[in-house]
């Protein structure tokens, strides 16, 4: 099994990089904590599902990707989408419901995309963009346009047949896609050990698929940053996909209406003194990094944070015109003639 | 040329992928085997492995890849084997492919083909003879066709390639060893347009892909014994050509609709509602339905024959209502 440490990791990075993943980390943290503060006031509706805690992947991904790379999500996409570089200011409207969210409303949180951002989704079905991906990549390969196709999800999706159809599709047709698992050690409620036959639910499975077993600590941006470059440099010189296993943990519970109370204390308290956003910040800061650089960083991503909650809440009601279109190309929803 | 239906199949795939070198195509079996119908025979020789593939049997990979390869760039054709293996893949169908474009908010477009063979009539028994074209008719944001002759598989083909749209073409599998003249040169249709087969005064009877040549057959029984009925062939579920048969209804007065799937939710339930809706007061008796029943498909030639409407089964039915 492959696990990449930090030492290898870091080597590799430009001191730019690192705080271009530290800046990312504050926004993704800073922006779903004020998702969460939304939801108290029962301004954002519905359900959605935080990732407050397993930042450091989204980030490091973000910032090792190809600007015309694909990023494919699930329903807890909020990060990946922000990694990408999508503005906070219409992702937030979304939650809100409002007219200048990313799809006007049409979509919710759990379906975020942006495809001027090469967010091609966020897929509420466990393991429906593990093959949507594999396509995504296929286009990519016959067109010979360079791109990687990549696409998170969780541990309770490895147990679902389209994980299992897409890897085996992927590394047959020898598709420069990167499936990377953020195993946060729970399904909803349940954990993952307790329902899967393999300790490791994505790396053991992936010989299965002639793939190499890849862990990386998923808490650590340095770490996870090396093994992306590794296997997207891969996917784009033809040598196919890839299977990460990225090991994080979810602060909170499943979704907002979760408190997480099925887990064991001390776990919880052991997971938040490995926070990646305080322990990269540390880890910056031992190597030479200025506290006033990072200092500035957080107080800029506070502003933004503050200006698009503002822009968000100023949107307006979605129109009734918004409700018939886009069922069809031709902007309509006309079943006859 | 003369053509049977499974020719036609290639045809029309051919016709596309020359046009268009980003029509792909993938399926299982489909390449060096020509597929288990015979429906791909030659695609592989003329296209390439680059552009006609085989894919494991995987169902959700196979239209989880073409939605993928949509979104960026291609034009794909997936094939499912038989239309029972939507079950399999119905999420990518149903949640993904069809919702796509709404949710985005018309960011992502998906113009891709799923084509499968359809229905019974082959005593391949019940996982192996379902008419599936009401899964897809009740989910908004996919097309759905259905041709019922070679002609119109190559016109349908191509207007289903075309389309900047999803469009699941279902291909009857008691169809494909049908023949017909089918003229030179490129065939597009378009989606949305019925077809009017025959003409007459007394009844309109609608009929869909397997179905449609038995209604022209039993249409010609009747005119032996005196009444004169319109055929239709539908064509297309989604778009729905209401204009064609809200017209031929009204003219006529009588509807029969002539369906090879269960009863229950069929598309001619649909139908019988647009028209009580609608024209109402045009019609001069009872709107009847003439489908399988409610039932599985069985297997065995006498009890699959019984299911199916049969050409005496239209003539009967159409000659006591209009008679009584
Ligand atoms: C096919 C399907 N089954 C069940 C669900 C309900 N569901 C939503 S999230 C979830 C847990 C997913 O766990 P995991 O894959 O580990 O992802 P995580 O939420 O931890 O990111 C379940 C069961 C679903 N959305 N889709």
């Amino acid at each position: 099994m492959t696990t990449t440490s930090r030492a290898d990791g870091a080597a590799t990075l430009t001191t730019e990089e690192r705080l271009a993943m530290y800046r990312l980390l504050v926004e993704l943290r800073h922006f779903e904590k004020r998702a969460y503060d939304l939801f108290l006031q029962n301004l954002v509706k519905g359900t959605s599902h935080l990732s407050i805690g397993q930042e450091a992947i989204a980030a490091a991904f973000g910032v090792a990707m190809r600007a015309d790379d694909y990023t494919f999500a699930t329903y807890r996409g909020h990060a990946h989408t922000l990694a990408r570089g999508v503005p906070m200011t219409p992702v937030l409207a979304e939650l809100l419901g409002r007219d200048n969210g990313l799809m006007a409303g049409k979509g919710g949180s759990m379906h975020l995309t942006s495809v001027e951002h090469g967010m091609m989704g966020s897929y509420a079905i466990i393991g429906a963009h593990l093959p949507i991906a594999c396509g995504a990549a296929w286009s990519a390969q016959y067109r010979d346009s360079g791109q990687v196709a990549v696409c998170f999800f969780g541990d309770g999706t490895t147990n679902i047949g389209a994980f299992h159809e897409a890897l085996n599709f992927a590394a047959v047709w020898k598709l420069p896609v990167v499936f990377v698992c953020e195993n946060n050690l729970y399904m909803e409620y349940t954990p993952i050990g307790d329902v899967t036959a393999v300790p490791r639910p994505a790396a053991d499975r992936a010989s299965s698929y002639g793939l190499e077993p890849i862990v990386v600590d998923g808490n650590d941006p340095d770490a996870v940053h090396a093994v992306a470059a590794t296997a997207l440099a891969r996917a784009r010189a033809g040598e196919g996909p890839s299977l990460v296993e990225a090991l994080t943990y979810r602060h909170g519970g499943h979704s907002r209406a979760d408190p997480g109370k099925y887990r064991p204390d001390e776990e919880v308290a052991a997971w938040l003194a490995r926070d990646p956003v305080p322990m990269y910040r540390q880890r910056l800061v031992t190597d030479g990094v200025e506290e006033h650089v990072l200092d500035d960083i957080d107080d800029a991503v506070h502003a933004a944070v503050d200006l698009a909650t503002e822009e968000a809440k100023a949107g307006g009601t979605p129109g009734e015109g918004l409700l018939m279109t886009d069922v069809w190309a031709d902007g309509g929803s006309s079943w006859r003639n | 040329m003369t053509l049977t239906y499974r020719e036609a199949i290639a045809r029309g795939i051919a016709q596309e992928m020359r046009r268009d070198e980003n029509v792909v195509f993938l399926g299982e079996d489909v390449a060096a085997a020509g597929g288990v119908f015979k429906g791909t025979v030659g695609l592989l020789e003329e296209f390439g492995p680059r552009r006609v593939r085989d894919t494991p049997i995987s169902e959700q990979a196979i239209l989880g890849a073409a939605m993928g390869a949509a979104m960026t760039g291609l034009r794909p054709i997936a094939e499912i084997m038989f239309s029972d293996f939507f079950a399999v893949c119905w999420d990518i169908v149903a949640n993904e492919i069809a919702k796509t474009r709404y949710m985005t908010n018309g960011q992502i477009s998906l113009p891709l083909v799923i084509r499968s063979g359809n229905g019974g009539g082959l005593r391949f028994g019940a996982q192996h003879s379902q008419s599936v074209e009401n899964w897809a008719m009740a989910v908004p944001g996919i097309k759905v066709v259905v041709p019922s002759n070679p002609r119109d598989v190559v016109g349908l083909m191509s207007a289903a390639v075309r389309d900047p749209d999803p469009v699941v073409l279902l291909e009857e599998k008691g169809l494909y060893a049908t023949k017909q003249d089918v003229p030179d040169g490129e065939i597009v249709d378009e989606l949305g347009k019925a077809t009017v087969l025959r003409e007459g005064d007394d009844a309109t009877l609608v009929a869909l892909g397997s179905m449609v040549p038995k209604t022209v057959a039993a249409a010609e029984e009747l005119a032996a014994v005196g009444l004169e009925c319109t055929v239709v062939d539908v064509r297309s579920l989604v778009p729905l050509d209401t204009a064609t048969l809200l017209r031929e209804i009204s003219r006529t007065g009588r509807l029969f609709t002539v369906e090879a799937n269960p009863r229950l939710c069929g598309w001619g339930a649909e139908l019988v509602s647009v028209v009580a809706d609608e024209i109402f007061t045009d019609l001069d008796g009872p709107l009847v339905r003439i489908t399988t029943p409610h039932i599985p498909l069985p297997a065995a030639d006498a009890l699959e024959d019984l299911a199916l409407p049969s050409v005496e089964r239209i003539v009967d039915t159409v000659h006591k209502s209009m008679t009584t």
